[in-house]
Formats: C-alpha cells, structure tokens, sequence
C-alpha cells in the first residue's frame, strides 16, 4: 500500500470514526425509540469500518489502530468538517446522513475497484453493511424530501458534503473537532501509554 | 502432536458471544487452520466489522487451541470473505428455534433494498407464518433486524443478509 493510498483510507477511518462518535450522541434521545436503536447501531458500525481501516493502515506503517485514532492531535486528523458539526437539529441530521452515505457509496464504488486487493477486499466488506445504512437514509429522505426544514438542511450542508470527495479540501477543522475530541480520547490520555484495554 | 481435526472440534465447541445457542464453527467465522507442528493458525473472517464480540471470539479461539497444547495465532482477515450465506444448516436451524429468524440467502440481485426488507417473504420463527413485517432495520447488535409476525403476534429478531 503505497502512502497516498494510506492517506485516503486515513481520511475515510477519520470520517467514520467523528461521524461514529456523532451519531451515537442520538443514543437515548432520537426523536422515536427505533431512531435511538437504529443511530446506536450505524455509530457502531461506522466506528468498526473506522478501526477495520486504521488496522490497515497500521499494518503497512507499523503501529495500531489505536493509536492511529488516538493519539495524534486534532489538526492531524484529515476528516471532512461535516462529520464534525454537533448537530442538535433531527431534520440536519438526516440531511448529514443521507448525504454522507451518498458521497460514501461512490468512493467505496472507488475502492472495491482498487488494484489492491486488501483494499478492495475491506471496501466490498464494508459496503456490503452500508448497504443498509443507505436503505435507512432513503427511508427518511422519501418521508421528509417536502419539509422545508429539511430541504434547507440539504442545500446548506451540500457543499461540504463534496468535501467528502476531495481530499484537497480536507485539513482545516470546525471548533467542534477540538470538543471532540478532548471527549473522545479522554480515557486513553488519563493512562500511560500502552495500558492494555 | 494437535491435528487439524482437534482444532476443529475444538473451536466447534467455542459458543458465539451474543447468541450462544450457535458456535463459531456454525456461525462460519472459521475460513481456515493450519497446523505446522505445535502452532496452530486460524483464519478468522469477522462478521459484522462494528461487533463487540470479535475480541471476545479471537481470545476465545487462541485459549481453546492453548488448551489443546499447541500455540495460537489468530489471523483475522479483512475482507469480503464472510457471509450470513457461511452459517451452517445446522446453525440456521439453532438459530430459528431460539426465536432468531435466519437470514435469507445473498442471492445474486446484489445488496438488500427496502423492498425486499418489507416483503413478506421472511418467516417467523415461533410459528411459521410469513405473514410478518419489518419494524425497524437495525436490532439490538448490528447483525439484527426487528419483525413483527401480524399471525401469532410475536416480535422477532431477523439475521440481515450479508
């Protein structure tokens, strides 16, 4: 695996990891209790693709996909900024989603065509559990596609969705990273390094 | 000296995390061992990429191949090489009678849609009806749908086709 390819699946491990750990911020206050389900289960999943990534990019470089996560600084990370928007919003949040799976489609479109067969082998994994994440994201764009909330939602987040697409407009970060992030890796900074989880 | 045959019986004897009614052997995270003396390697194709449960399987499978005397190392493989279509006859079977649906074959129509989702053609596992109906895609682990069965009134949990 050469080093831009590392880069790239860098940017989609960072994308799903902070889209992870936004979704799960719906756990236990979704507005239905099978949007508290369903959200709990893609954060879960987008995280496992995330870790599954980092693991492969590990291996080429030599380290772990834990410290591939965690342990570089919040400048470092290459995710797009729409993954990183705390959004408190239902109608944006379906907008974020639907257009995230959108973007993720055609770059692991991308991928499962690559001539290495490690990625290509993950990428046809992974799709293969997008798969329902899309069908999920459809369900809600067919039940909202008029409500003009959601509709302004859309086109407000669009062009930060092609972000998504284009790893040259990737590298500057929302202030909402840096929150994150200090959440996210709180634990792990709390031990020295190499504590066993 | 350990043969191949011991380690299977051996990891066929491993119960799966969340739904201990089937082994790993049934649930078909087993691609392959290998065994070159007194070290055992297996190579384990993971299910769902978000499970909790494949640290809890791969530790599992290492202590069970210790305890056979012989030295683990579990490859775990990230590809394409899993498929609900690996569970075993007889692991579907354990899993309709504890009250999982199992999932409908891959096919070759490519990844699931809505439509399929909402067909009636999934049969529920308490009493045999198809007349069921999808409550929501996603179930309490990511391998898991919730049903409803309007016949006997029962709601299930379905395995997703992957």
């Amino acid at each position: 695996m050469n080093e831009q390819e590392q880069q790239l699946l860098l940017e989609i491990a960072d994308d799903e990891l902070i889209l992870g750990w936004r979704d799960s911020e719906w756990t236990g206050v979704a507005p239905l209790l099978e949007e508290d389900v369903a959200f709990s289960s893609i954060a879960q999943n987008e995280i496992g693709h995330a870790r599954a990534l980092y693991e492969l990019v590990a291996r080429a470089r030599g380290t772990t996909a834990d410290e591939l996560a965690f342990d570089r600084s919040p400048d470092e990370y290459r995710c797009a900024p729409l993954v990183e928007l705390r959004l408190m919003d239902w109608a944006e949040t379906i907008a974020r989603h639907y257009l995230y799976e959108e973007a993720d489609a055609k770059r692991l479109e991308q991928l499962k065509r690559s001539d290495d067969p490690e990625i290509a082998g993950l990428a046809a994994k992974i799709d293969r559990e997008e798969a329902y994440h899309r069908i999920h994201a459809q369900m809600w764009f067919d039940r909202l596609q008029d409500e003009p909330r959601f509709v302004e939602a859309l086109e407000r987040l669009r062009p930060q969705a092609e972000a998504l697409l284009d790893s040259a407009r990737r590298g500057e970060h929302t202030a909402e990273l840096a929150d994150l992030w200090e959440e996210m890796t709180m634990v792990r900074r709390s031990q020295p390094a190499g504590t066993k989880w | 000296m350990v043969t191949e045959a011991q380690v299977w019986d051996a990891l066929a004897e491993i119960p799966d995390p969340e739904i201990p009614v089937i082994s790993l052997v049934d649930l078909g995270v087993v691609r392959g061992i290998d065994v070159d003396d007194r070290r055992v390697r297996v190579e384990f194709t993971p299910t769902f990429l978000g499970c909790p449960a494949l640290e809890v399987m791969r530790d599992a499978m290492a202590d069970s191949i210790r305890a056979l005397g012989a030295e683990p190392e579990i490859q775990v493989l990230l590809d394409d090489s899993w498929s609900t279509d690996r569970i075993t006859a007889e692991g579907r079977e354990k899993l309709r009678a504890s009250g999982f649906a199992p999932p409908s074959p891959r096919g070759d129509t490519g990844a699931p849609t809505l439509v399929q989702l909402q067909s009636n053609a999934h049969r529920c596992p308490y009493c045999g009806s198809t007349e069921t109906r999808l409550e929501n895609i996603f179930g309490p682990t990511p391998c898991r749908s919730l049903r409803y069965c309007a016949s006997c009134k029962q709601p299930f949990e379905q395995f997703k086709t992957i």
